[in-house]
């Protein structure tokens, strides 16, 4: 139910702790964090920036969150990706799914990461020892976010 | 109409955003870039290969074909890497 676009950090605890804070109908919270590599293709990475499309990406996340509820009876979501310039071992994106069972926040939740992956207009720019360049999209990262696709047109009807 | 460059392509380009206005036989997105590759070489490198480009209008994707009108945003980008 909420998506958040920032530079500064975040903390899981808090943020669970907020999400569920009075709430006595949540079984299970499922979360995932993504951090800063130190190594990408062989080269050592010093830093990474993060653009993002300020507008866009705040509606795109709200799509890809709703898309989720849609799927799974969540009783509550929370998205928060950073941008700007991270060091490796920063946090970078947090997706956090909250239902009465388990099956729906842990699936939810990885649906919800590898969407964002393919359609939350992010880029980064990795400075490595060979100078700065764009990490370029990956096969393996369509891959996984076709896997979620569901036939007979039954995504393209939710996102309407 | 105001056009958005991102990451690589803010680059080639040497701007982010600006606002243009476009001839009238321009009429979809494919036609906006090969108007745009008409500006200089900046704009012909930046988009020499549109396979590698990705398109928003009114911040929805869209396609080479979808159909852009004065008013409308749209932004240009290589394929996104979040997460």
């Amino acid at each position: 139910m909420s998506v958040r676009i920032q530079r500064e950090d975040f903390d899981l605890g808090a943020e669970v702790a907020a999400l569920t804070g009075g709430r006595t109908d949540i079984g299970g919270v499922a979360s995932f964090q993504g951090l800063v590599r130190d190594m990408a293709g062989g080269e050592r990475i010093a830093a990474m920036t993060l653009e993002h499309y300020p507008g866009m990406t705040e509606k795109m996340l709200g799509e890809i969150e709703a898309e989720a509820r849609a799927r799974w009876p969540l009783d509550a979501t929370l998205i928060v990706h950073r941008y700007g310039r991270l060091e490796p071992g920063d946090r970078i994106v947090l997706v956090v799914t909250a239902s009465a069972h388990r099956k729906a926040a842990l699936e939810s939740c990885e649906f919800l990461i590898d969407w964002l992956k393919s359609r939350a207009p992010f880029w980064k720019l990795e400075e490595t020892g060979a100078g700065a360049q764009w990490v370029a999209a990956r096969d393996s990262d369509d891959e996984a976010a076709a896997r979620w696709e569901e036939p007979s047109g039954t995504a393209s009807k939710a996102a309407e | 109409m105001k056009i958005l460059y991102f990451a690589w392509l803010r680059q080639r380009v040497g701007a982010g955003e600006e606002t243009v206005d476009l001839p009238e036989e321009v009429r979809n997105v494919a036609g906006l870039i090969d108007w745009l590759k008409s500006r200089g070489p900046k704009y012909e490198e930046a988009f020499r290969d549109t396979s590698a480009i990705r398109v928003a209008v009114n911040q929805e994707f869209a396609g080479l074909d979808a159909a852009i009108a004065t008013g409308d945003e749209i932004a240009l980008f290589p394929p996104m890497t979040g997460g």
